[in-house]
Order: C-alpha cells, then sequence, then structure tokens
C-alpha cells in the first residue's frame, strides 16, 4: 500500500510513523507537505501527532486550514482512507471530519504514560484483526484528549457501532479508573459515519518495535494492511 | 537617540569592577561609551567569561581519543560513538530565571540548551532534566515545581524530544534558589556538523528565526549575580520561549547546513547578538560589520544596546558564503522564518555595529570573549566552619533503631527516593520511538540509535549533602554514581558534561567548596576514562532563609554518556523470576552517613560523605561489565539514596514480588539496609547460573554475598515482615502526587 504521512510545521510524531510504516511494515510512504496540494495517488492517509502550529490557540485550530488539508478533506470525503493520531485525531474533530471535541485533560496536565484500551468493533478497517477482549498496552501523550460530545452524538456513535476503542486497565475492564483524561464513556478513538476516516488519542506507532519491548500497537496497522491482503 | 552617560554609577550597575572598567579603557584606548560598555558587561559576566572558574576547569580532563572537538570549543561536546555517528552532548543551568519565573525560566532553558545541540547539525533524541528544590511543604516551592515541570514538559513536548532521565531532589538548601538544569542530547553523521565560526572576508551574515525585543536584556549579567528579595524586580531579564519557532528552527537549521552553503552558525543564547557575533568572530580570527537597524524587531523604539543584548529565543546567527544567499533564504522561507542579511564578515578582528549610519559600538571581537581578553580570577579558598561540625560525628552516638518497618515506610514516601512519576507523566517520555527505557527499567535511561546495533545510556546525577560534607569525595561520587547507573544498564561509560551549581565565588568558603568538587570531578573522570566535554557553570545559587544568607549546597551534576554496544546486554533493574538468587556486590559498611535515613529520619545534618573508594569503586564496576556480557544476572539496580533496602524495593516492585533476606551481622543493621555506602549493585541470578556466577566473583576478588532470593510473597528481612511490595508500591507511587494535587 502507498501511505501519505502529512508534514505539518510542528508535527513531532511524523518521523515515528514513517519509521514505522516503512522500516517495520515494509510499505511505501511518501512526506506530504502542509503547503502542497498533491496527494500523490496515496491509499493511505496519516496525520501524525505533534503541535501542528504550535497549537497555542485550540489544537488543529489551524492546521486544517492549510492547503493540503483541502485536498486531504475532499480525499476523504469521496471514501479515502484517513486517519489521524493525537494532534492528527484533534485536527480531523476540528475539520469536522469525525464528531466531538478533544478538551483539556480533566487533571489540566500534560499525561505521557503507557495505557490500555480495548478495541469496540472489528467492523472498521483499522481495527478489523484485533481481538476485542485483549487489553493492548499503547501510549498516550496529549494535553487535550479528553474525548467529549453531546449526548445525541454519543449514542449515535454507540448506535453505529463507530467507536473504535475504549480506555480499560490491565485486565480489559472499561472503569472509571483506567480512564487517563476523563473523556466520555473511556473513547479513546472513533470513525465517522462511511467508516474510512479513523481517529484515536493513543500512538499506536510508539508501541510496534521491538526493541522498545511492546508491539501492542502493531495489529492496528496488520488490520490496515489486511485491506490489500485479503 | 540620547545615549546613557558612562559614570562611577552607571558601571557598577553593570557589574563591572573598577579595575576591569580600567581594563577596559585600555583595550579600547579611550573611555567606552554606555553601548560598548553594556558589551562588556555581558561579555565579561560570569555567565558568559567563566573569569572566577576557568583556571580550575582546565585542570579537567578534557582529552580523549573518541572526542571530535574539545570541551569549549564548540556550543556542545561531540563524541565519536562509531558508526560514522556522533553523539553531541551537554547540560546548562536556568536557575536564575527559574526562580523568578518558573514556566518561562525552565521552558527557555530547554530551549537553549537543544539549540546549542542542533546549531552544530545534531538532532536532538533525548532530554534529561537534573532539578533541585526546597521543602515542599512550602506553598512557594510547590509553584516553582508546578511552574518548571510545566515549563520543561510544555517545551519539550511541543519541540518533541523526549525526556529519558534525570533527578528530582529537595533539600531545604534550596528554599529560594531552586536548581534547574537541562541536558540534551542528539546524533549526526560525521562529518555533517556545522561550527561556530566565522571567517571570509565580505561573507554575508544573517540573523534568522524569531525576531527581536526586549526580553532578556541583561540576562547574563542578572545570572551573574545573587538571588535576593529584590531580584523580582528584575523580572523583564527573564526570556520568553515559543516551542513551535524552535522547531521550525531546528528542522531549518539541519535542512540549511546539508546545502553546505554555510561558513558557520550560532544559537542566540545569552547576551544574543552580542556574543553570537564576538565569540562566531573571535574563533575565526575576523571581524564583523553588523546593521543592527536591519534586524527585525518585535517591539519599535529599541536602543541599540538593547537589540545586542536581547536574549530573544528562537534566533540563530549564520555566517554564508557570498554568492550562496538564496539556497540558505529558500530554506528559512519554506519553514517561514526571518531570515535577514544584517552584516558582513571583515578582516581586521573588530567588531563594528552600526544603528541608522552611525557607528554605536567598535570593538575588538578578541578581547571580550573567553580564551581571549575576558579576565581571568584565581579566587580564594578557607575550609568552611561547618567542616568542623561534620568532623565531629561518630555513628556510635546515633542509637541502634528497634522500628525498622516505620523506617522503611517513611524512607518509601521520602520524596528524594519514592516515584517522581508526577513529574513525568507531564513529559512526553515516548516521542521519537527511541526509548528503550519506557518498557524496561533501568538505572539509566537507554536510547535506541536507529539504524544501528547501538544505544545511547544516559544518566545525571549529583547527591549535593555528599559534596557539602566532601567536595572531593562528593564529587567523585558523583562522577562514580553517574558511571554505574550506565554501567547497571548495559552500557560503557564514554563522557560527561558537567552544569556546576555553586554559591557566591567571592565567598571563599564556597570557592573551597568549587576547587574541591573540580580535584574530585577531575579524579574520578580521569579513573572511568570519562573526559570532560563541557558544560557551563552556574555561581551565585543562594537562599536566604530568617536574613541569614546561605549558599545553596555545592551541587556539581553530571551528564554522563554511555555506549551500549549491543542492543541484547541492554540490562535492566527489575526481578524476573521467583527463586532467583539475589547477591550484594560490594561491601557493607557499617556507616550511615549522609543518608537519607541519617538526614531526614534522625534530622541528623552534620555527618561526613558515606564511605567510597575510587579503585574499588572501577574494580565493581568492571566485574559488572563483565557478568553482564556473559549473561550471567537477570537484573542490576545499584544501591544509592536509601540504601540497600530501598534498591531491593525498587526492583521487586516492578513485577510485585518479594524477597528473603538475611542481613550482614557483622554490621549494625540500620547501616546494613539503610546506609549509603557506594559502590555496591544488587543483581538476581538464576538459580542455574549460580556456579559459573560465583566462580567469576571469587576469582575477581570483588566481596559479594547471597543475601536471600526472590519470592512471590511479601517483603522478609531476617524475620521482620515488611508487607507485599504491592501494597508499599501504592504510596510509593503517589507520595508526591498526594502532596501535589
Amino acid at each position: 500500500m502507498k501511505f501519505g504521512v502529512v508534514i505539518f510545521p510542528g508535527s513531532n510524531c511524523d518521523h515515528d510513523m514513517i519509521y514505522v510504516l516503512k522500516n517495520i511494515m515494509g510499505q511505501e510512504v511518501v512526506k506530504l507537505w502542509h503547503k502542497d496540494r498533491d496527494l500523490q495517488n496515496c491509499d493511505f492517509i496519516v496525520l501524525p501527532g505533534g503541535f501542528s502550529f504550535g497549537d497555542y490557540l485550540r489544537s488543529g485550530a489551524i492546521a486544517r486550514f492549510s492547503p493540503i488539508m483541502e485536498e486531504v478533506i475532499a480525499f476523504a470525503n469521496k471514501g479515502g482512507y484517513l486517519m489521524g493520531i493525537c494532534n492528527g485525531f484533534q485536527i480531523l474533530c476540528e475539520a469536522g471530519l469525525v464528531e466531538g471535541a478533544l478538551l483539556h485533560n480533566n487533571n489540566q496536565k500534560f499525561i505521557c504514560k503507557n495505557i490500555y484500551m480495548k478495541a469496540q468493533t472489528n467492523n472498521t478497517l483499522v481495527t478489523s484483526l484485533i481481538d476485542k477482549s485483549k487489553a493492548l498496552k499503547i501510549p498516550i501523550a496529549h494535553g487535550e484528549g479528553r474525548f467529549y460530545a453531546s449526548e445525541d452524538v454519543i449514542k449515535k456513535l454507540n448506535d453505529e457501532d463507530r467507536v473504535l476503542f475504549r480506555y480499560c486497565n490491565k485486565e480489559g475492564d472499561v472503569i472509571d479508573i483506567a480512564n487517563p483524561n476523563g473523556s466520555i464513556e473511556n473513547i479513546a478513538g472513533i470513525c465517522n459515519k462511511r467508516r474510512n476516516v479513523f481517529g484515536m488519542m493513543p500512538h499506536p506507532e510508539r508501541a510496534s518495535d521491538e526493541v522498545l519491548s511492546n508491539t501492542d500497537g502493531k495489529i492496528i496497522f496488520e488490520s490496515i494492511l489486511n485491506l490489500v491482503n485479503a | 537617540m540620547k545615549e546613557i552617560k558612562v559614570t562611577p554609577e552607571v558601571v557598577k550597575k553593570l557589574g563591572i569592577l573598577p579595575e576591569e572598567f580600567e581594563k577596559i579603557k585600555g583595550i579600547l584606548g579611550r573611555e567606552p561609551n554606555f553601548t560598548e560598555l553594556s558589551i562588556y558587561s555581558v561579555m565579561w559576566s560570569e555567565h558568559c567569561s567563566y573569569k572566577n572558574s576557568i583556571y580550575w576547569l582546565k585542570t579537567l580532563p578534557r582529552e580523549g581519543k573518541h572526542l571530535l572537538v574539545g570541551a569549549g570549543e564548540e556550543n556542545a561536546g561531540l563524541v565519536d560513538i562509531g558508526d560514522g555517528i556522533a553523539c553531541c552532548f551537554k547540560i546548562e543551568s536556568h536557575n536564575h530565571p527559574c526562580a523568578l519565573e518558573p514556566y518561562q525560566g525552565a521552558a527557555t532553558g530547554v530551549g537553549g540548551i537543544n539549540r546549542d545541540i542542533f546549531t552544530m547539525g545534531a538532532r536532538p533524541i533525548a532530554q534529561l532534566n537534573s532539578l533541585r528544590f526546597g521543602d515542599i511543604n512550602l506553598d512557594k516551592t510547590k509553584w516553582l515545581l508546578k511552574g518548571v515541570v510545566k515549563g520543561i514538559g510544555d517545551y519539550g513536548n511541543a519541540f518533541g524530544v523526549p525526556v529519558v532521565g534525570g533527578e528530582v531532589f529537595f533539600d531545604d538548601c534550596y528554599n529560594t534558589n531552586p536548581l534547574v538544569n537541562a541536558m540534551s542530547v542528539g546524533i549526526v553523521k560525521k562529518g555533517n556538523t556545522c561550527s561556530a565560526t566565522s571567517e571570509g572576508v565580505g561573507n554575508p551574515v544573517f540573523i534568522v528565526g524569531s525576531s527581536t525585543g526586549k526580553d532578556g536584556i541583561h540576562g547574563a549579567t542578572f545570572a551573574s549575580e545573587d538571588i535576593t528579595e529584590k531580584s523580582s524586580e528584575k523580572i523583564p531579564a527573564v526570556q520568553v520561549g515559543d516551542p513551535f519557532q524552535e522547531k521550525l528552527l531546528l528542522e531549518a537549521s539541519l535542512e540549511v547546513i546539508k546545502t553546505g552553503a554555510l561558513v558557520g552558525m550560532q544559537d542566540m543564547g545569552a547576551a544574543g547578538i552580542t556574543c553570537s557575533t564576538s565569540e562566531m568572530s573571535a574563533k575565526g580570527k575576523h571581524g564583523m560589520k553588523i546593521y543592527l537597524d536591519r534586524v527585525p524587531l518585535r517591539q519599535q523604539d529599541m536602543e541599540p544596546f538593547e537589540i545586542l543584548l536581547s536574549e530573544s529565543q528562537e534566533r540563530m546567527l549564520v555566517v554564508v558564503h557570498k554568492g550562496r544567499e538564496k539556497e540558505v533564504i529558500d530554506v528559512f522561507e519554506k519553514w517561514d522564518l526571518n531570515c535577514v542579511e544584517i552584516g558582513e564578515v571583515t578582516a581586521d578582528g573588530m567588531l563594528e555595529y552600526y544603528m541608522n549610519g552611525e557607528l554605536v559600538a567598535h570593538v575588538p571581537a578578541e578581547t571580550l570573549v573567553l580564551g581571549g581578553g575576558a579576565p581571568v580570577y584565581q579566587r580564594e579558598t578557607k575550609e568552611p566552619a561547618y567542616i568542623k561540625e561534620i568532623s565531629k560525628y561518630n555513628i556510635d552516638n546515633i542509637p541502634e533503631p528497634q522500628n525498622y518497618i516505620d523506617i522503611a515506610k517513611y524512607l518509601i514516601t521520602n520524596l528524594n527516593i519514592s516515584s517522581k512519576r508526577w513529574v513525568i507523566e507531564q513529559y512526553d517520555t515516548m516521542v521519537g520511538t527511541k526509548n528503550m527505557s519506557t518498557n524496561i527499567p533501568s538505572d539509566a535511561g537507554v536510547v535506541n540509535v536507529k539504524g544501528t546495533n547501538k544505544a545511547l545510556v544516559l544518566s545525571t546525577d549529583c547527591n549535593s549533602r555528599y559534596v557539602y560534607a566532601d567536595p572531593q569525595k562528593g564529587t567523585e561520587i558523583a562522577v562514580a554514581e553517574a558511571a554505574r547507573n550506565i554501567v547497571c544498564s548495559g552500557g560503557e561509560p564514554s563522557a560527561i558534561t558537567n552544569c556546576l551549581n555553586f554559591g557566591n565565588p567571592y565567598n571563599p568558603e564556597v570557592f573551597w567548596q568549587f576547587t574541591g568538587a573540580i580535584k574530585g570531578m577531575g579524579n574520578a573522570c580521569r579513573k572511568f576514562d570519562t573526559p570532560v566535554t563541557g558544560g557551563n557553570v552556574s555561581f551565585y545559587n543562594q537562599s536566604s532563609n530568617n536574613n541569614v544568607v546561605e549558599p545553596v549546597y555545592p551541587t556539581p551534576v553530571i551528564g554522563m554518556l554511555g555506549i551500549l554496544e549491543d542492543k541484547n546486554l541492554q540490562m535492566s533493574l527489575d526481578f524476573k523470576n521467583e527463586g532467583d538468587i539475589i547477591y550484594l556486590i560490594g561491601k557493607s559498611e557499617n556507616d550511615i552517613s549522609m543518608s537519607e535515613y541519617l538526614y531526614n529520619y534522625l534530622k541528623v545534618k552534620y555527618s561526613p560523605a558515606p564511605h567510597f573508594d575510587l579503585e574499588f569503586e572501577y574494580a565493581v564496576q568492571d566485574i559488572i561489565k563483565k557478568i553482564i556480557r556473559k549473561k550471567l544476572i537477570k537484573s542490576a539496580h545499584d544501591v544509592s539514596e536509601g540504601g540497600l533496602f530501598i534498591t531491593l524495593f525498587e526492583s521487586a516492585i516492578c513485577r510485585g514480588f518479594g524477597f528473603k533476606i538475611t542481613t550482614d551481622k557483622s554490621i549494625r543493621k540500620d547501616a546494613f539496609l539503610f546506609g549509603e555506602s557506594q559502590s555496591r549493585v544488587v543483581v538476581s541470578v538464576s538459580p542455574d547460573n549460580k556456579k559459573e556466577f560465583e566462580e567469576i566473583l571469587n576469582k575477581s576478588k570483588i566481596p559479594f554475598g547471597q543475601i536471600g532470593e526472590i519470592t512471590k510473597g511479601n517483603m522478609f528481612i531476617d524475620d521482620i515482615d515488611f508487607g507485599t511490595s504491592s501494597y508499599q508500591n501504592i504510596f510509593y507511587q503517589n507520595a508526591l502526587a498526594e502532596i501535589m494535587n
């Protein structure tokens, strides 16, 4: 598959994402500079983590107006696969490609640590191969990761099976104490109605390299590649 | 434009001594004007000139076959790590700004140290922070800790470099004056580095990055004064950081170096344009004409001296090969950064600063810089009065305790020992996907060098109480502990950077501490073959308690780089399996000197540094390296603050194990469990390897002993039950959070 990783000036997880896709998953990857408009015929676009434009205002609020984002939005609206991780998820929310918003963590601090999360559905590309009973150990690193949406939207996300991941404890129980940032219903990731746009706060690319002694995140990339393997 | 008149009061206010003023007049052959005087004021400040320390710093070992640049030659040290890669690293203090404005002070500290790394062409891949605060029960300390941690986090997290290690230490001596030392480590392909030099008459000089404002004017001078009640009036001397600009500057700088169009580049830290123009010119033995009115400004009506001295962050001075300007401008345009030609290189070694056509300052570059005309002083020393108090100490006057469980519980929640999770989780420790310590706990931070079989192993260390008690031995211990942490993680010590935090150098007692520390550092660095690649001296750190001015404990922080040659030999500190044998390598001493137990629990403040012998330490580390290479041990954790009990506890909690230990009856039980005598390491060994392990140890003549085994039950010492490690771990993990939240 051909992946495109969008690089905003303040992206800082772009190299990590490219490393995993290219060196670990063995895929073709191109960098998509924020000032450009050419998506170079990619099959799958990733908005990586970081602080796109400094994010002093509201994370992702400026990035969505980049020239590349106009093309990315059009690509997604035509059904193209698009995934936003951390800051990428924030940008997806700001661009209205997925519902909801990511507010300041409820402790008002940046939090970086390993958390556990559980896939909620196998009915999306990125979760297709994941064992839903297994708690995956994946790092988070964000100051604004508290997923928030109106009751109606939450109901719709649940009814339409669009919650990708929920925070849980090591044993896989989705409970309050395992919620690192105060997200509604422990939601860690969602997809859009058409099931081609995916947003998640945890960083699977930080849990895919054996040398780091945790590869729980690799199954997400394997799921994506299943598209062509299937 | 009306310039301030130079009077004796002005000279004094700028921190220039009368004899220094005479020297300036001698150099110029006339009276300096205010702008020129300001230039000398910052360049001859302690912060920029090292005038009171350089004589002693030069006695440190600064040679090594793997060093690619000498100490002080460039912005940071550069070490050949093999595979065509060099590691660039340095530690720096930002104590004074943090004392007044902890958030911005810490943020710009992180920014400054990272610029030192990428101005040389290296991409920063790891950071460490060595922090010291006063009594946590004071509201002010809480405010400082919160602000410093948030400042480091907000800046470093956005900039995108993981924090892989460091220290947080509390002692009343830091009540007014916290210590905030930031270390950055980068890697670069050998040959792709950039030098902070300037040459080639007619080559254009550019300023790139942020605009220049009035922030941080006279910051370097301010950093070279005592912190007093009146220091808060100097808040404009604290700079303001913008990590997003820094990120752009990083990417643009690394990209522009690759064009080959640069003669040299230097970041603007202390003393801004003044320092970068003079240091680059002096290094390249050329001069410069600089047109200050061309500098992009953040605010209007800035005087020439303000433009010259501004410490606005995220700026660089770049000297470009004439004719290749466009390549450079294009890169900075891509990253939306200023890139403005402000002058040119000249032949005569003079710095000429112009404002709207008028020459406002005209000084020889060489006379401003360290190693050139900057003054060098040897200060007086005197043994401090408290040393007599320390010599009165005798362990036999301390009754042996009965309540071992209470002491253990106290130490587990003692903030110098307990988990620093509340701090660390506010830092991005994983960005870059290189931190090999996230899931494998070890004494030092281990950082993957992608594309090689190597990893960097990094540690910062200093127990300032040991240094206070005995500057020479205490500093030897600081170096030894850094090396021990690296060795226990599987690495080989390679080189150090240092951050020397002391009181006022004009106080002979402080200078006695300083010279002792330097002697100790030199001894230990020579023994471990870890040359000093550079660093920073921060004098004038003191606390004022009840109107009594006390210097902080002498705190020479050691930042050490080690190399793990084979990633498969990474060593961790956690106990792995029930039934594995626990050994103590090294010798237990009847010693509780300067331990957390003695100092904080028993509140005995005067005692000597703990037992330490440099030769023995080296031998212990050597045997640890050997048994790691032979894959005979499953864990290694050194004995440090809190003593053997805490070492065992920390190894047990990671996976919720217990242990059964027998104490050494030949010494006091409190010394065995809580003493901090040095050169000891706890290792765990599978019963299958017992024979081979013991054979090697016996041959080495290093004392060692089987002290117990790993269990799934409670922590038993002799027959005392210290509870389960997982239950006690809750208190260990939450001690700091409970105070801060």
